[in-house]
């Protein structure tokens, strides 16, 4: 296992600090909160000649995906990043960059969409680009965004993939909160991200291509299939890459994490920095006795449904805990997934549904606490709604 | 023309064969078709400018380019050349559009 | 402390530096080995408004993130929010947290103001402090000086080395000393009941 340092940084600053150790050629961005002070730390590195890349500063993030799109369709390895409202942006370069398959790495630092206009975390952000094409990995804390920064660029550049990914952390909870974290050292990092050798490059002359011709009823499905299945080719590589990493860094990786979940009767399924306080408080119910357990998913898309059945295969009552509303969707957009992903496996458990933290409220531990009593009580057989509002005033 | 299956395409709708385009034959379109009359050409080259198609050939081996008639495979019979040639303004037009009896 | 969490939460106006403080002490106790989380609740960020700060700290790694709702320790940057209905400096108040209040008065009577019957209540002068070391109202600093000598978190020595290190950066020599005086001064004038 590598030597690492441990360091005391903000997510933003631990993701800065991975972007820098992957050697982008081109970064480009615009700022917003609470993304805007990544992309400042990774410009500290470009102006003190500690990286060299490209800092293409633009007008819009609708012109940072432009500019990166162009970027990668020249072979370059590329970062951006964005939040929120920058994100909503970009949205029609998002889906260009994915269907061009050009592995574009991006932080998205999750924030609530407008309006009103809040800065603050939910995940309304990312569930407006689930279905663009890009990998999406979340984070639980800053080692964890600094970790999937690193292996972004291993996932969306293997040869199986080619897919951009965006790495999503929560807005100020992890962006903003200074976090003991553990990192790799410059050529520990180098060695394991490598060189980037793109498939083709806009900019080769002796072997000319055109990127993004017209595609019309005759081909466009077709080439749509080959977005299909490189993101079921992306789990193999998934894996492949956070075993490596993780006997790199002793930091192991999966789809997701299942926390006391083996012999778990009641679980909990959610994403991001709320994983981490909902661990505090299983820990808690289990010391009263309580078989209570989490799966926090790591890995959003491709949605590893089957391994996600399997893991919650027998469970007395699952309760998905989703940081995004999907207006006028029976549950939240997590909720929805999980339960189909559940809908005719194996012992397929009940599942209930609670929709918490929008616009950053605090999801505090008497929060989950409450989920879990409920889980418990739905175990015992006892009936109530399905989805639910979780720390809000009715 | 069989068109190909989602396996057999490069990844990402990108086209690797440079130049393509000369593989299709837009020449079958044609209802009408140009005829080029050599002694009333001035040489002015508006019928290579303006042809949708680059379907007017040129021979550019002289110090100045002549042109010296039409590539049929890609010519769709749009007449916009013998629209804009300037001898047929006078009379003595070099682009003469005639039925086409393919 | 070994083995247990301590749960700081700053209570301040905005321009006191709680925010600074929260997550300075955060990397202090970093420095030593230790595990912390440090930050502001961010509101809108405006001078003057009442604002929260946290920090956490442990001997493991520390997984939630979460404001803290029931605090160890309380740290109270700017007597006027004592009674402040918005500020809700005793929100979640234990029997055995600890209050450290930036006042000229003495901690009985802070005790009062607050309507506390148990824990703890320690109080320094640190506006005035700040004032004479260094010339400006930012009372942060001091204030986790008179939290070393209120609670041994840290040897003081430690923290005066990261905030020399921490802070060379970013700001001249002569505020750093400044800071370092008043961070000692308040150590030796923190008042206990």
């Amino acid at each position: 296992m590598a030597k690492q340092e441990q360091v005391s940084l903000t997510g933003n600053e631990a993701v800065a600090y991975a972007f820098k150790q992957a050697r982008p050629h081109v970064a480009s961005a615009f700022p917003i909160t609470p993304q805007t002070e990544m992309m400042h730390k990774f410009a500290d590195f470009v102006a003190n000649g500690e990286v060299d890349t490209e800092m293409i500063l633009v007008e819009s993030e609708h012109s940072a995906m432009s500019a990166a799109v162009g970027a990668a369709a020249a072979g370059a390895r590329v970062i951006t990043a964005t939040s929120s409202a920058g994100f909503a942006l970009m949205w029609e370069i998002v889906y260009v960059a994915a269907s061009l398959r050009l592995p574009i790495c991006m932080a998205l630092v999750n924030r609530a969409l407008s309006g009103n206009i809040n800065i603050h975390c939910d995940h309304s952000d990312a569930m407006g680009g689930r279905d663009a094409g890009w990998i999406h990995l979340f984070c639980e804390s800053a080692q964890e965004a600094y970790d999937n920064a690193l292996m972004a660029f291993r996932i969306g550049e293997h040869p199986d993939v080619r897919l951009p990914v965006m790495i999503n952390y929560d807005g100020f909870i992890i962006s903003h909160t200074a976090d003991s974290l553990r990192m790799l050292s410059a050529d520990d990092a180098w060695k394991f991200v490598g060189p980037y050798k793109a498939a083709y490059s806009v900019l080769d002359t002796e072997n000319p291509i055109t990127v993004g011709p017209l595609d019309l009823t005759d081909y466009y499905f077709e080439h749509k299939v080959g977005e299909i299945e490189a993101h079921k080719r992306a789990f193999d590589v998934v894996r492949a890459v956070s075993a490596q990493y993780g006997a790199l860094s002793g930091r192991g990786y999966d789809f997701f994490e299942s926390y006391r979940l083996d012999d778990a009767e009641i679980a909990i399924v959610l994403m991001g920095s709320t994983a981490g306080t909902a661990k505090d408080v299983v820990d808690a119910h289990r010391e009263k006795g309580v078989k209570a357990g989490l799966l926090k998913l790591r890995l959003f898309r491709p949605f590893p449904a089957a391994e996600l059945a399997k893991a919650l295969a027998g469970k007395k009552a699952v309760g998905v805990m989703d940081r995004a509303a999907s207006f006028g969707a029976w549950g939240g957009p997590l909720f929805t997934e999980v339960r189909s992903a559940l809908y005719g496996a194996d012992r397929q458990p009940p599942v209930l549904n609670w929709i918490y933290g929008l616009g950053g409220r605090d999801c505090d531990l008497r929060q989950i606490d409450s989920v879990l009593e409920r889980l418990a009580d739905a175990a015992r057989g006892k009936s109530g709604e399905t989805v639910n509002l979780l720390g809000v005033r009715l | 023309m069989t068109l190909k299956r989602a396996h057999e395409l490069p990844a990402g709708g990108i086209i690797v064969e440079a130049g393509n385009a000369d593989a299709y034959n837009t020449g079958d379109w044609r209802t009408f078709k140009p005829e080029f009359v050599a002694e009333n050409c001035i040489h002015c080259m508006f019928c290579w400018i303006y042809c949708p198609d680059t379907a007017v050939n040129i021979d550019t081996t002289a110090e100045k380019s002549r042109m010296i008639g039409f590539d049929y495979d890609h010519c769709k019979g749009c007449g916009i050349c013998a629209q804009h040639c300037p001898p047929a303004a006078k009379g003595k037009a070099a682009i003469v559009m005639v039925r086409d009896e393919k | 402390m070994a083995g247990k969490m301590v749960e700081i939460r700053w209570h301040g106006r905005g321009g006191q530096g709680a925010k600074t403080a929260a997550i300075f002490l955060a990397e202090a106790v970093l420095d030593r080995g230790k595990y912390s989380q440090g930050f502001p609740e961010y509101g809108p960020e405006r001078r003057g408004a009442p604002m929260r700060g946290y920090t956490r700290i442990a001997d493991e790694p520390i997984r939630r993130h979460c404001g803290i709702e029931s605090p160890d320790i309380v740290i109270i940057l700017d007597p006027t929010l004592l009674e402040s209905a918005a500020a809700g400096v005793t929100a979640g108040s234990r029997d055995d947290t600890v209050y450290l209040v930036n006042t000229a008065e003495q901690p009985a009577n802070i005790r009062r103001r607050l309507g506390l019957a148990n824990g703890k209540v320690f109080t320094v002068d640190a506006t005035q402090i700040a004032l004479d070391c260094f010339g400006r109202s930012i009372p942060n600093m001091p204030m986790v000086g008179a939290l070393l000598a209120a609670t041994q978190l840290l040897p003081l020595d430690d923290m005066k080395s990261s905030l020399s290190e921490r802070f060379k950066s970013k700001f001249s020599q002569a505020v750093i000393d400044g800071n370092l005086a008043a961070v000692e001064r308040a150590y030796k004038e923190m008042v206990r009941e």
